[in-house]
């Protein structure tokens, strides 16, 4: 194992976070509040409990799952995509690092960041609304869990796109709109009986439930569910690197 | 001993159907200077791609120091340091950061000590704390350098190092080559400027189309393919080369005031000695004479010519 450069690369990817303070970890705090204006304080006056959990704290998990999956991808694609649009990825094709110590270090970096800042808007929430957290270590799993799986998807990503342009493409035609219909702002028993059924089609909503059941202990599916959609996920993500690297897709044309 | 570098039967086919190199032998001693020379195109930054690990062969074997690179990849290329030609760096980290990091993702313990003299050496000490995006273009070939040196290889790859330098950092440049190389570094570099080579290499290969087309001594090479001229500036201009000179393939300038000569160390023409004494039978009288050796660039130029 390379671990002098797992932790090179690691310390670097950190150290671009530390260097763009103000838009990785401010701007997703600022855009939560806004969230809590809007959702929590102009709509949630209007809509009572949900589940019998009051729609300001209701949204809490959610909120956080879209800044945790929107921070994870856009964190590991941005982190492998640079490199290759500047060049310098030749220095890390060269370098005696395998496969899984490049996946490490960067997916690595990408999830501690996108686990701080779902941490950072967890503390934020609590000053809106009364948090109290039921099952505080399967919160803490789920967090991590979701973080490395959609790290690992940014990442496919960030290798796949030859432009800037694609690197936003997914993000926003396709991770914006699952997370919405998601049901991160709301319980998915209260959609029209198609939509419902779309929506589980939406892995997202198996991430949302599961977390929010380790909020509030009560979930849209069982805990077992969503654990087990997350995993599958995970392991697609897995198994698609390893392709790309045993191919060297996009790499090493 | 194992060659520091063993290519055999190596080619690549690139997507597009490109063949930019076609069954590449080619072996590297130890501790050698050897300069690949070869027009735009040729294949040289495909090869050197192909040996660190950048680019995927289509067929063929490679080892560096009796490693094979996709087996032994660790170690392989653990060896090899690399100054890409195109300048590629991280623009907000620092000089010395970016030096430090490349030396932690080839393996190697953090190293201060090592990292500051490498900066003194490449001048770049003054700069250690700037951000690279702030550097000249000259300035930003040290960093490359320095990042290739920074985990200690064994042997380093020089890709067109000397485009776009100044006369200052080539200098200082070919003058750290030769330190490394001293201190036992196996160096291959490729360049367009051929008197580099031509003062710098042991060896010299030539690639054209994707082919080795010849790899010598440069030493033989000059001495082999090299050719000379000589030059008489005569007292009383010519009409025509006197018949009794026919043999010599003499040009007589347009003015008749200028013969040249042109022989190599191979030619089956008599050599200067029995020019000159025809010319004094003769009776031609010269008021001059300089003799000129052609260069390696001109001797790559014929070759590339010919193979094409």
């Amino acid at each position: 194992m390379n671990r002098h450069a797992i932790w090179a690369i690691y310390r670097v990817e950190m150290a671009r976070t530390v260097r763009t303070l103000l838009q990785s970890v401010v701007s997703p705090v600022i855009s939560t509040s806004l969230y809590f204006v809007v959702f929590g304080a102009a709509i949630g006056s209007r809509i009572d409990q949900i589940d019998g959990v009051s729609y300001g704290a209701f949204i809490v998990p959610g909120l956080i799952m879209l800044s945790l999956l929107t921070q994870s991808i856009s964190n590991a694609s941005f982190g492998i995509y640079f490199p290759k649009f500047v060049g310098t990825i030749y220095e890390l094709l060269s370098a005696p690092v395998s496969y899984l110590e490049i996946v490490i270090a960067y997916v690595g970096a990408a999830a501690t960041k996108s686990t701080a800042i779902g941490l950072i808007i967890l503390a934020t929430s609590s000053l809106f609304v009364p948090l109290h957290i039921e099952h505080p270590f399967w919160m803490l799993a789920f967090l991590i869990l979701t973080a490395v799986t959609f790290s690992l998807f940014g990442f496919i990503i960030g290798i796949w796109a030859g432009t800037f342009e694609q690197l936003q493409l997914v993000p926003l035609l396709i991770v914006t709109p699952l997370t919405f219909l998601g049901g991160s702002f709301y319980s998915i028993d209260m959609l029209p009986g198609i939509w419902r059924t779309i929506t589980l089609f939406s892995p997202v909503v198996y991430l949302v439930s599961g977390f929010r059941w380790a909020f509030f202990g009560k979930a849209d599916v069982s805990l077992g569910l969503s654990l087990g959609m997350t995993l599958a996920f995970l392991f697609a993500c897995v198994a698609v690197i390893a392709w790309i690297f045993r191919t060297g897709y996009r790499l090493r044309t | 001993m194992q060659p520091a570098i063993a290519i055999s039967g190596v080619s690549k086919t690139y997507a597009s159907g490109f063949n930019a190199l076609k069954s590449v032998d080619l072996d590297i001693k130890h501790g050698e200077i050897f300069a690949l020379l070869g027009p735009n195109g040729a294949g040289k930054t495909t090869l050197i791609s192909i040996v660190c690990g950048i680019v995927n062969r289509s067929s063929g074997t490679v080892s560096v120091n009796g490693n094979d690179i996709d087996r032994d990849y660790r170690m392989a290329r653990s060896l090899i340091g690399l100054v890409p030609q195109e300048l590629t760096v991280e623009s907000f980290e620092t000089v010395r950061s970016a030096l430090t990091f490349s030396r932690g993702l080839f393996g190697k313990p953090a190293n201060p000590a090592l990292i500051e003299q490498i900066l003194k050496d490449l001048s770049l000490w003054d700069k250690r704390d700037a951000k690279i995006i702030t550097l000249s273009g000259g300035m930003k070939r040290r960093v490359m350098i320095g990042k290739a040196l920074a985990h200690e290889p064994k042997i380093l790859f020089l890709d067109e190092p000397s485009a776009g330098v100044d006369v200052e950092l080539r200098q200082d440049m070919w003058a750290m080559v030769r330190r490394l190389r001293e201190s036992g570094v196996t160096i291959i570099l490729t360049t367009h400027y051929i008197e580099e080579a031509e003062e710098m290499a042991d060896r010299v290969g030539v690639i054209n189309r994707g082919e080795i087309v010849l790899v010598e001594n440069k030493e033989e090479l000059m001495r082999k393919l090299g050719r000379k001229q000589l030059r008489l500036e005569l007292r009383h201009p010519l009409d025509a080369v006197p018949q009794a000179l026919a043999g010599y393939g003499l040009e007589l300038s347009a003015d008749g005031g200028t013969l040249t000569y042109t022989y190599d160390n191979q030619s089956e023409r008599p050599g200067v000695a029995s020019l000159l004494r025809d010319l004094v039978t003769e009776g031609i009288a010269f008021r001059d004479l300089d003799t000129l050796n052609s260069s390696l660039e001109e001797i790559f130029v014929n070759l590339v010519r010919k193979a094409s």
